[in-house]
């Protein structure tokens, strides 16, 4: 292998690094909401393009650029985290108990709605979110990076040690994974187990408000970002739905696959390769281990 | 003839499983039979005989999925991607090797009978969640394939002109002969899905559907059953694909993407799930849905919006009307239009006497 080539596979590496942790980012909402509710949430990626969106209009605000951004990031925050509780009462709390499959389809309703929604609202242009941060490429050996990732894979890196926190130090995250583990017992244990199903949809919406400001800041915000939601399923997958760990390998797995596919494939098949390859080794994980690398298995009894 | 029963008098199973219960069943068939050959054609024009034309073929395509998700209890994002292995198929097999509709439409079903087999696979061993993702991979790889090899895709467009079926020299090219043809595959579809619920094969699935560990306990190979459930519903899938090819004369695989797939779900959700007449009911309603919103939009929208916004507000209300139908339902009526249906039938059984 010659110095060039190396040099290729280190840049392909690091990149997708950064854009595997820039979709757990993504991942973290669908993966809070799986493991303290059951439910499975199909609109991550449109939850992401309305954050996005909201960050975009606010932050195009006719006032100062650092002013602006604190407003924008403060206003989704705001916004997410009421749309989550909203939704988990309106839409989510009369599907308790209901079969999965009844679950899925509401979200999946829910994402047409959402879609069918924004660009009667906001228009059909394309935004942008910019944040004050410098353009220019960050450069790692042969390798370089748009700053915009490496903040997007810093606040995933930051969110997952928070979270990892949460779960198992603090008094809420205990008692939302004794929730997540068996509602009938929490609620006889004294957890107010609706307060907590609300609290992780609005957790959801703080990721999803986080990974809509870094995603619309990098994409440029339009329908087209909710796009990103599809590749939430492979990250998971790979991952185990309830495991936040899980969710950050599966997205550097993604991520290294998608950047490395991209990188050697497509030249040979014309492109696109890095859309359906994560889809590809999902399936091949499923076959090999249908709940996942890290997911727990479930037992069930007639 | 107009008479209804006041209890159950069944004595035999034959009885039980018949296909009209009541003679005013049997009527009705015969009504809307000759509403449908007779009356329709010879009365419509042809714009309303389009609309006709693509619920019949909505409805071959929603009892497909409903054989899947509301009677196997399993579920497919992929069935726009089916759809499309079945218009890929037909529309090759009929410009490369001439074949007419009769070799070319079972071709299309059956090809996409074994493509979901292999989407189906995993349901083997994965439900729910697990099982949406998978087939949603299939929707996407499929998709994908077609589009990047030109051997099926017929080049850069990714599109195939298909010439129009013929019967017995008669070219069908008109709305007006379309919908004889289009309305046979219809109630085949119908009469085969109702024969079908009522077979071994039939109650298998809904034993699977309800509980699927106590379905194997009891005997029932649910793998096998699994499967076929798969292949059945594809099968139906690839024949909506082929049927909508000859509709439209050409093959395009923006015919068949993701949101086809949820349209179709959105079908059979607000229809109701595990019914015939819901899935009919269902294809009947998103069919007319985008038709009828358009219309509503056409004439008070441009009260509201600029008419180079109500292009975009159209497709987007249209959108969130689904969407926002799919939950509504789910939430209030989760047994669908078939169960409002049934709540009005069953009102006027006892009326007047409705205690």
């Amino acid at each position: 292998m010659s110095a060039d080539d190396f040099g290729f596979l280190i840049a392909l590496l690091l990149s997708g690094v950064a854009i595997g942790l820039m979709y757990s980012l993504i991942a973290l909402g669908f993966v809070l909401v799986y493991k303290a509710t059951d439910a499975i949430n199909f609109a991550q990626g449109e939850f992401v393009m309305m954050a996005a969106l909201i960050g975009a209009v606010v932050a195009g605000l006719d006032i100062a650029p650092a002013l602006a951004t604190i407003a924008a990031v403060i206003a989704v925050l705001a916004v997410m985290i009421g749309f989550g509780f909203g939704l988990e009462r309106v839409v989510l709390r009369p599907l308790l108990g209901r079969p999965i499959v009844a679950v899925i389809m509401a979200t999946i309703g829910l994402a047409a709605v959402l879609r069918g929604l924004t660009p009667i609202i906001f228009g059909g242009e394309t935004r942008a979110l910019p944040l004050p941060i410098p353009d220019d490429p960050i450069v790692i050996g042969p390798a370089t990076l748009p700053p915009i990732q490496v903040l997007g894979a810093g606040v995933a890196l930051l969110l997952f040690v928070g979270f990892s926190w949460f779960f198992k130090k603090s008094r809420m995250g205990v008692a939302m994974r004794a929730v997540a583990d068996n509602q009938q017992v929490a609620q006889a244990m004294g957890i107010n187990v609706e307060r907590y199903f609300a609290l992780a949809w609005a957790m959801a919406g703080i990721v999803s408000a986080l990974g809509g400001i870094v995603w619309g800041s990098m994409l440029g915000v339009d329908v087209q970002i909710a796009v990103v939601g599809l590749k939430v399923f492979p990250v998971v997958i790979l991952g185990g739905l309830d495991s936040i760990g899980g969710a950050v390998l599966g997205g550097l797995i993604v991520g290294l696959v998608e950047s490395l596919a991209a990188g050697y494939l497509d030249p040979y098949v014309g492109g696109g390769t890095k859309d359906f390859a994560p889809y590809l080794l999902m399936i091949i994980v499923l076959m090999i281990r249908p709940y996942g690398m890290f997911g727990k298995r479930q037992i069930e009894r007639v | 003839m107009f008479h209804r029963e006041a209890g159950v008098f069944k004595t035999t199973y034959a009885a039980d499983m018949a296909l009209y219960p009541l003679p005013i069943a049997r009527w009705a068939v015969v009504a809307l039979a000759l509403f449908f050959v007779v009356i329709a054609p010879l009365f419509l024009i042809d714009y309303y005989l389009s609309i006709l034309n693509l619920i019949f073929i909505a409805v071959v395509g929603a009892l497909g999925l409903n054989i899947l998700v509301g009677y196997t209890g399993q579920i497919s994002l992929g069935h726009g991607a089916f759809m499309s292995v079945g218009a890929y198929t037909a529309a090759n097999l009929a410009v490369r090797a001439g074949l007419p509709f009769w070799i070319t439409l079972p071709a299309g079903g059956l090809m996409a009978a074994a493509i979901g087999i292999v989407v189906g696979m995993p349901s083997l061993r994965i439900k729910g969640l697990y099982l949406a993702i998978a087939t949603l991979a299939g929707q996407l790889i499929i998709e994908w394939t077609i589009n990047h090899v030109p051997a099926i895709s017929g080049g850069a467009q990714a599109s195939i002109q298909v010439p129009r079926p013929d019967l017995f020299g008669l070219v069908l090219n008109t709305q007006g002969r379309l919908y004889f043809f289009l309305l046979f595959f219809a109630i085949l579809a119908i009469v085969a899905t109702l024969n079908l619920m009522r077979s071994r094969i039939g109650r298998a699935f809904i034993a699977v559907r309800d509980q699927d560990i106590a379905a194997e306990i009891i005997g029932i190979d649910i793998y096998r059953y699994k499967l076929l459930s798969f292949a059945v519903s594809s099968f139906y899938a690839g024949v909506c694909g082929v049927l909508y090819t000859y509709y439209l004369g050409i093959a395009n695989y923006e015919q068949f993407q993701l949101n086809v797939s949820i349209d179709f779900l959105a079908m059979i959700i607000i229809g109701g799930l595990g019914s015939v007449l819901g899935s009919i009911f269902g294809a009947i309603f998103v069919t007319l849905l985008p038709i009828v919103l358009r219309l509503v939009l056409e004439s008070v929208g441009s009260l509201f919006f600029s008419d180079s916004e109500l292009a975009n507000v159209i497709s987007g209300t249209r959108l969130a009307v689904f969407g926002g139908l799919i939950i509504f339902f789910l939430i209030v009526e989760p047994e669908g239009l078939n169960r409002l249906w049934r709540n009005i039938r069953s009102y006027f059984r006892v009326w007047p006497f409705s205690y």
